[in-house]
C-alpha cells in the first residue's frame, strides 16, 4: 500500500471511479457463472481479479467489455452506463483488452497489427484511405510513428516488420498489450498476461504493467492465476470462486483470508 | 533510390503490357483476342471474390447474382430503344425502361452501383452468419436474383434473355477496367481500410476489441465487391452480347472461386495470375473434349473431360499448396530481384545469402507474369 501512495500521489486527492459493477450475473443455462459482481475500482489502480480455474473471471471480463450481455446487472465506466454495448464502442470509450489465449492478427506483422489498434484515429472513409487523400496521409503518418514509438517502448521496434505469430511468447503477450495501448485507452483489461511465462518472465512483465500505468495514465484490471505473481503490483483485489466473490481488499489481507486460502488449496 | 528503380521497372512494364495490347489487339485472330480479353474480365471477377473470401474471411458463393444484376442493368440502359423491341416479342418491356439509355461507360458505372445496392441490401442481413452458413445463404440469394430475372418478364425478357447487346468490351475498355480494379485493390489493401478487413479475417474477436465495428467492415467489403462482380458481369455480357439466366448459375461462380484458390485466398497477384492461367488453360485444354485417336484407343469426345482436369488441379493445389500459388503475399520487384540473386548464387557456387530457395521459387510464380500485373496497375 505504501508503494501506491508514493507512486501516484493523484489518488490520494481525486478518487474517480474509473470502473464499476452492481450485482453483475452472467448465466449461461443453468450455470452461473458469475454472480452478483461489484466491483469498483479507481483511477490509476491496478486492480486484480484472481481466483481457481474456472471461477468466471475471464467470464466477468467478457461481460465488462461487452463480448457477452450481462443476465443482470450493470457496467459502469466513469459514471456512465456501457452495459450491453457492442465491444468496439466500448473500445471507442478508452477500455481496451488482451486475452487469455494470444489473439494477434496471423497474417499482418508486428507494426501491422499496432497499426490496427490506431485505425479508430485513421477514420477518414474507405474512399479517403483507398485514393489515399492527403487528410489520411497524414493520419496515417502519425500512426505510424505513434505505433513505432509504442513498439520502441517495449523493445519490439528491431522487430515491426516480422510477422507477428512468428515472434516468442513472451514477446507475443508484449505486442498483444502494445496493440490494446494503440486505442489510446484509459482503462487496461489484461487477461492472465502472465499465462505460461515463468515466475522471471512474471516478474518482468509485473514491472511492465506498472511502467505502462504511469507512462500512459491507465488503469489497469488484471486477471490472475496464480496469486504469487499478482501480490506485488496490485493495489486491490477481487477473488472470485465458482463465479461468487469470496472476498477483496489489498494483497496482504487477501493472502490471509481463511476463504481465499480454502479456494486455492482445497479444506481437509 | 531503390524505390524509384522499381517505379521505373513499373513504368517499363506497363508500357511494355500497353505495346502488347495493342500488337495484340491488331493481330491477334477474333478467337486469341476473346481469350486475351476474357482474362482481363476474369481478373476483375476474381479480385471482387478474393476481397470477400481472402481480405475479409467471408466465404460467400453468392458472386452468380451480383454479376447477374450488373449484367441486366447495363444492357438494360445500353441497349437502343429499337433493339429491346425486337428482343421484348412475348412481353413487352415496361415503358420507362424502354427508351432509357445512356452511353456504355455511365452505364457501366451504374451497374456496378445497381450491384453494390443489391450487395448491400443482402449483405446487411446475410453477413450476421458466418462460415458455411454465410456461404449457403449468398447461394440462395444468388439463386433468388436468378429466378427473379427469369420470372420479370417485362425487365428482364425472361428465360429468353437479351440478344444482340452492342461489343462494347473492347480490348481496351475490359484491360482499363482490370487495370483499375488491381489499383483500387492494391490500394485498399495498402489502407487503414484494408488492414480492418485483414484484422477481422484472422481473428474478428481481436478486431472487435480494438475498436473495429466488424459488421460494417464486412457489409462494406460485400458492397465493393459487389460493385466490381457487376462491373465484371456487364462487361461479360458486353463481349458475349448475348445474356440469360442460365449464364448466371453456380458455375460460374465456381469458376472465380477456382482462380481465387489456386492463385492465393488473399492475394492480388494470385487471383491475376490464376485468372489468365485458368482463361487460357480453359481454352487450351479444350480439344480433351473432342474425340480423340490415342493409337491404342480411341474416345468418341468427353464432354467435361476439360473440366475433370480442373478438378484434379484444384484437389492438387489443395493438398500440396493449400494457400494457393502465392499464398498471400504480393509480387514485388524486389521479390525478382531476390529470384535472380538466387540464380546468380547458384551459378557462383553460392556465397551470399540473398533469398531462401524457398522464396526463391515463390518469386518465380510471380515472376512469369510480372509484366501483366505490372501491366493492369496502370
Amino acid at each position: 500500500m505504501t508503494d501506491r501512495a508514493t507512486e501516484s500521489p493523484r489518488e490520494a486527492i481525486v478518487a474517480e471511479i474509473m470502473l464499476s459493477t452492481e450485482n453483475l450475473s452472467m448465466r449461461f443455462g443453468g450455470l452461473t457463472a458469475v454472480a452478483d459482481l461489484a466491483i469498483s475500482i479507481e483511477k490509476n489502480e491496478i486492480a486484480g481479479l484472481i481466483g481457481p480455474n474456472g471461477a468466471g473471471k475471464t467470464t466477468a471480463f467478457n461481460v465488462i467489455t461487452g463480448m457477452y450481455r450481462p443476465s443482470e446487472g450493470r457496467v459502469r465506466y466513469k459514471g456512465k452506463d456501457i452495459t450491453g454495448l457492442k465491444p468496439h464502442s466500448i473500445t471507442e470509450l478508452g477500455v481496451a483488452r488482451t486475452f487469455q489465449n494470444i489473439r494477434l492478427f496471423r497474417d499482418l506483422t508486428v507494426l501491422e497489427n499496432v497499426l490496427v489498434g490506431c485505425n479508430m484515429s485513421i477514420d477518414t472513409g474507405i474512399f479517403g484511405a483507398t485514393l489515399h487523400l492527403p487528410g489520411y496521409l497524414k493520419k496515417e503518418k502519425g500512426a505510424r510513428d505513434f505505433a513505432m514509438k509504442l513498439l520502441e517502448s517495449v523493445g519490439l521496434a528491431g522487430q515491426a516488420g516480422e510477422n507477428a505469430v512468428s515472434l516468442p511468447y513472451g514477446k507475443q503477450r508484449r505486442l498483444e498489450i502494445v496493440r490494446a495501448l494503440a486505442t489510446k485507452p484509459t482503462m487496461l483489461l489484461l487477461d492472465e498476461p502472465a499465462a505460461g511465462m515463468n515466475p522471471q518472465e512474471s516478474v518482468e512483465l509485473m514491472a511492465l504493467i506498472r511502467r505502462v500505468r504511469d507512462e500512459f495514465d491507465l488503469t489497469i484490471f488484471l486477471i490472475e492465476h496464480h496469486m504469487q505473481v499478482v501480490m506485488g503490483v496490485c493495489d486491490h483485489m477481487y477473488v472470485l470462486d465458482y463465479g461468487v466473490t469470496i472476498a477483496h481488499g489489498d494483497p496482504s489481507s487477501i493472502q490471509k483470508n481463511p476463504k481465499v486460502i480454502e479456494a486455492y488449496l482445497g479444506v481437509e | 533510390m531503390k524505390l524509384k528503380k522499381n517505379h521505373l521497372y513499373s513504368l517499363i512494364a506497363i508500357a511494355a503490357f500497353a505495346v502488347f495490347a495493342l500488337v495484340g489487339e491488331l493481330f491477334f485472330d477474333a478467337f486469341t483476342l476473346r481469350i486475351f480479353n476474357n482474362c482481363a474480365i476474369y481478373i476483375v471477377l476474381a479480385l471482387s471474390l478474393n476481397l470477400l473470401n481472402g481480405f475479409t474471411g467471408l466465404f460467400s458463393l453468392g458472386h452468380a447474382g451480383f454479376m447477374a444484376v450488373g449484367a441486366y442493368v447495363c444492357a438494360l440502359l445500353t441497349m437502343p430503344p429499337e433493339l429491346k423491341e425486337m428482343n421484348y416479342f412475348l412481353v413487352p418491356i415496361v415503358p420507362w425502361l424502354k427508351n432509357l439509355t445512356l452511353p456504355f461507360v455511365p452505364a457501366l458505372i451504374v451497374a456496378g452501383l445497381v450491384s453494390a445496392f443489391v450487395g448491400f441490401l443482402i449483405g446487411a442481413p446475410a453477413l450476421r452468419l458466418r462460415d458455411d452458413y454465410l456461404a449457403i445463404a449468398t447461394l440462395g440469394f444468388a439463386e433468388i436474383i436468378r429466378v427473379l430475372i427469369t420470372n420479370l418478364q417485362s425487365i428482364t425478357n425472361g428465360a429468353q434473355g437479351l440478344k444482340g447487346l452492342p461489343r462494347y468490351s473492347t480490348t481496351w475498355v475490359v484491360w482499363i477496367c482490370a487495370g483499375l480494379t488491381v489499383l483500387f485493390m492494391v490500394m485498399l489493401m495498402r489502407s487503414s481500410y484494408g488492414r480492418s478487413m485483414k484484422a477481422v479475417r484472422d481473428d474478428e474477436i481481436a478486431a472487435e476489441a480494438m475498436g473495429i465495428n466488424v459488421f460494417k467492415v464486412k457489409v462494406t467489403s460485400f458492397t465493393v465487391s459487389s460493385f466490381f462482380a457487376g462491373i465484371g458481369g456487364a462487361l461479360l455480357g458486353h463481349m458475349i452480347t448475348t445474356i440469360d439466366p442460365k449464364m448466371f448459375t453456380f458455375m460460374l461462380t465456381f469458376n472465380i472461386l477456382l482462380i481465387v484458390v489456386l492463385g492465393g485466398v488473399g492475394s492480388i497477384t494470385g487471383s491475376v495470375v490464376a485468372a489468365i492461367a485458368v482463361t487460357v488453360l480453359m481454352e487450351v485444354l479444350r480439344f480433351l473434349d473432342e474425340p480423340m485417336n490415342l493409337i491404342f484407343v480411341k474416345t468418341g469426345g468427353l464432354p467435361g473431360l476439360r473440366m475433370v482436369v480442373f478438378s484434379a488441379m484444384l484437389m492438387i493445389v489443395v493438398i500440396f499448396r493449400q494457400r494457393g500459388l502465392m499464398g498471400n503475399r504480393e509480387f514485388s520487384w524486389n521479390m525478382v530481384s531476390g529470384l535472380r540473386n538466387a540464380f546468380v548464387r547458384k551459378g557462383a557456387g553460392g556465397q551470399d545469402r540473398g533469398h531462401s530457395g524457398h522464396g526463391g521459387r515463390d518469386g518465380h510464380d510471380g515472376q512469369g507474369d510480372g509484366k501483366s500485373e505490372g501491366g493492369h496497375r496502370g
